[in-house]
């Protein structure tokens, strides 16, 4: 009989620790079918961030590094610069990019750094139970927002891809999301071309991924994704930002 | 040996890199150390490697965490505010032991404090300058032709240990100019590195570069083989220069640019029938305890001199265990001690 559904190469065969109804196990099966598809997991190197990914590093089977909250893109470009040939991606959440690593983010996009950014955008910080984030949403309650999040207080939510998408060096900027299945195929196709425009050596490529944290959200799996749904994309709308015709 | 040349402290210290075998360098500008940086911008084209000016000391120093993990012979260099923004990727790097050469042209703290020289980053260096128990080599040359010989050695010691090595020097040794002696080729520690992100080839189980374990039991394991290893070191590394001290009435502790102005002292003073002793520790991490304890016996005291409010003291009064008093003389934020200050020290302390 012909296998017509299996586990990733790339993935290795243990259990991932998020809990249930997280996206970030999708992401990551996606980014590791992209791997296989394209042939590079010999070639490729990841850098875990610090949030709820910070042990991907067991979880995919290129070899990866564990980097500093926020420095994974300085870390990457450490990794690049001295193995040009190889495929090279960082894997951030929102507070891990959007927050303490914002220089780093931005300065590796700036630079042109041939590495793929994998960003995930749950609107908070998920590991350490919660907290406001710079992408959480106006109103949003959060466990250092109890009140809601303010605009006047704590300022408004920020759209990074947006902001990427102005530097010269970002070649490739996308936002997908995980709501659904439709959405999910179209977040892998931005995935595998945002390798594949690096592998290319056009410059930095990101997508950012919509994604759910039932959890902290304190709303259940199949919930969550009707809020990524109504209440997420009308503040990260979706598309591609930059790249979209690139010749791969 | 090869050619003689007349050079800046500061660009021996990256011609001496390259030498080694360093072909990636990441830094920000920060006085008086930014010739390095200069050096490299220059020359590194040459060699084929990266030179990356970094959008901030942080970011430097994760780049050097990302290329020694990658498995390249990699350096950074800055001075002490520059430094302190480095500790997070330093302790890092020490959890996750990837070699790499760090290089502190110390200049006068606390705060922005000035730009003129200073051994006030002592403590930050040897005992730990971020967090967690961890430790590093930490070299102190005082002149420019030590400070090429002991660059070419960080970067040995690093990859023999898997370990940072930094090299610390003030903004004098950086801005002085001195001849210096290069080796037609230098002795490079030829290191395993099987254990470097590099991608796996499809040839091998993936390597993956951590500092975090989550269990405790996990990490106490860990600690203890990182404490076996800096035993080690210090069993094999500590690095120290003992001079005039056999009959010495007084022996000063002092390193780096400060051990210069004590052999003059130690001139001036003989004409006056005073006999000092020098003991210049060259690794102030691995301390050079031995040789404190050698000469315990010889003089009436010691007496550290540093530019600093005294720092390194505690480590020669820690090394003399009590056995004899140890004075201090020390200047701060930029003034550097005139010998007649040193020997009327002396003197003080011999009435
Ligand atoms: C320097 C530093 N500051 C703070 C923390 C604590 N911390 C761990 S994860 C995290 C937030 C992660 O949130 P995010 O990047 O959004 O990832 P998520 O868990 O939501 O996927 C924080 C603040 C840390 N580990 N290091
Ligand atoms: S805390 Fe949130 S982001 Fe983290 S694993 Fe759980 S659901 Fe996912
Ligand atoms: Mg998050």
């Amino acid at each position: 009989m012909a296998i017509v559904f299996q586990r990733p190469h790339a993935l290795k065969e243990t259990q991932l620790h998020y809990c249930p109804g997280c996206t970030h196990g999708i992401v990551h099966r996606l980014v590791a079918e992209v791997i296989d598809e394209l042939d590079i997991e010999g070639k490729t190197i990841g850098v875990s961030p610090v949030g709820c990914a910070y042990n991907n590093y067991l979880y995919f089977n290129c070899d990866m590094v564990q980097a500093a909250h926020g420095r994974a893109p300085a870390v990457a470009t450490g990794v690049k610069r001295v193995h040009p040939e190889n495929v090279v991606f960082t894997y951030q959440g929102d507070g891990d990019l959007a927050s303490i690593g914002t220089a780093e983010i931005v300065h590796a996009a700036n630079r042109g750094e041939k590495i793929t950014t994998i960003f995930i955008n749950n609107a908070i910080y998920g590991m350490t139970s919660g907290q406001m984030a710079p992408t959480t949403l106006l109103g949003q309650v959060t466990t250092t927002s109890p009140f809601g999040r303010r605009a006047e207080i704590e300022g408004y939510p920020i759209n990074m891809s947006e902001m990427l998408a102005t530097l010269k060096g970002a070649v490739f900027v996308e936002r997908v999301s995980m709501h659904d299945i439709k959405n999910i195929k179209n977040a892998k196709k931005a995935i595998k071309k945002a390798f594949q425009v690096q592998q290319a050596g056009l410059g930095f490529s990101i997508v950012e991924v919509l994604s759910s944290c039932p959890t902290n959200w304190g709303i259940d799996p199949t919930k969550s994704l009707k809020w990524i749904e109504e209440k997420m994309i009308p503040q990260y709308p979706l598309g591609n930002f930059k790249g979209k015709d690139l010749e791969v | 040996m090869g050619e003689k040349i007349l050079m800046k402290g500061n660009e021996a210290i990256a011609e001496a890199a390259l030498r080694a075998g360093c072909r990636f360098y990441f830094g920000y500008p920060i006085t008086p150390q930014t010739e390095v940086a200069h050096y490299f911008a220059k020359k590194m084209g040459q060699y084929g490697g990266t030179f990356i000016q970094a959008e901030s000391e942080i970011a430097a120093m994760n780049m050097v965490y990302g290329a020694a993990s990658a498995g390249a012979r990699c350096m950074t260099s800055s001075s002490s505010p520059g430094i302190s923004l480095k500790q997070e990727a330093i302790s890092y790097a020490a959890c996750a032991e990837l070699p790499a050469v760090v290089v502190n042209i110390m200049r006068a703290g606390p705060g922005l404090g000035g730009i003129q020289a200073a051994q006030g980053d002592y403590f930050q260096a040897t005992k730990g300058g971020g967090h967690g128990d961890y430790r590093m080599v930490v070299l102190a040359p005082s002149s420019v032709q030590e400070l090429y010989e002991l660059t070419v050695e960080a970067f040995n010691i690093a990859d023999r240990y898997r370990t940072l090595c930094m090299i610390v020097g003030d903004g004098m040794l950086g801005q002085m100019m001195e001849g210096v002696e290069f080796k037609d080729k230098e002795e490079l520690f030829q290191a395993d590195k099987s254990w470097a992100a590099t991608g796996t080839k499809m040839e091998r189980e993936h390597n993956y570069i951590t500092s975090i374990y989550i269990e405790p039991d996990v990490l106490e394991k860990h600690n203890l083989k990182l404490q076996e290893k800096y035993r080690t070191i210090k069993e094999n590394e500590a690095r120290v220069e003992v001079y005039n001290c056999e009959d010495a009435d007084v022996i000063v502790a002092a390193y780096g640019t400060v051990s210069r102005i004590i052999k003059n002292v130690i001139k001036s003073a003989a004409e006056e029938g005073i006999k000092v002793g020098l003991i210049k520790p060259i690794t102030l991490w691995p301390f050079p305890t031995e040789a404190f304890e050698k000469y315990a016996d010889v003089p009436k005291a010691f007496l550290s001199v540093e530019l600093s409010a005294g720092q390194m003291i505690e480590d020669v009064r820690l090394a003399l265990n009590g056995k004899k008093p140890v004075h201090f003389h020390g200047r701060m934020g930029g003034m550097v001690p005139t010998q007649k200050e040193i020997l009327d020290k002396i003197k003080d302390i011999l009435k």
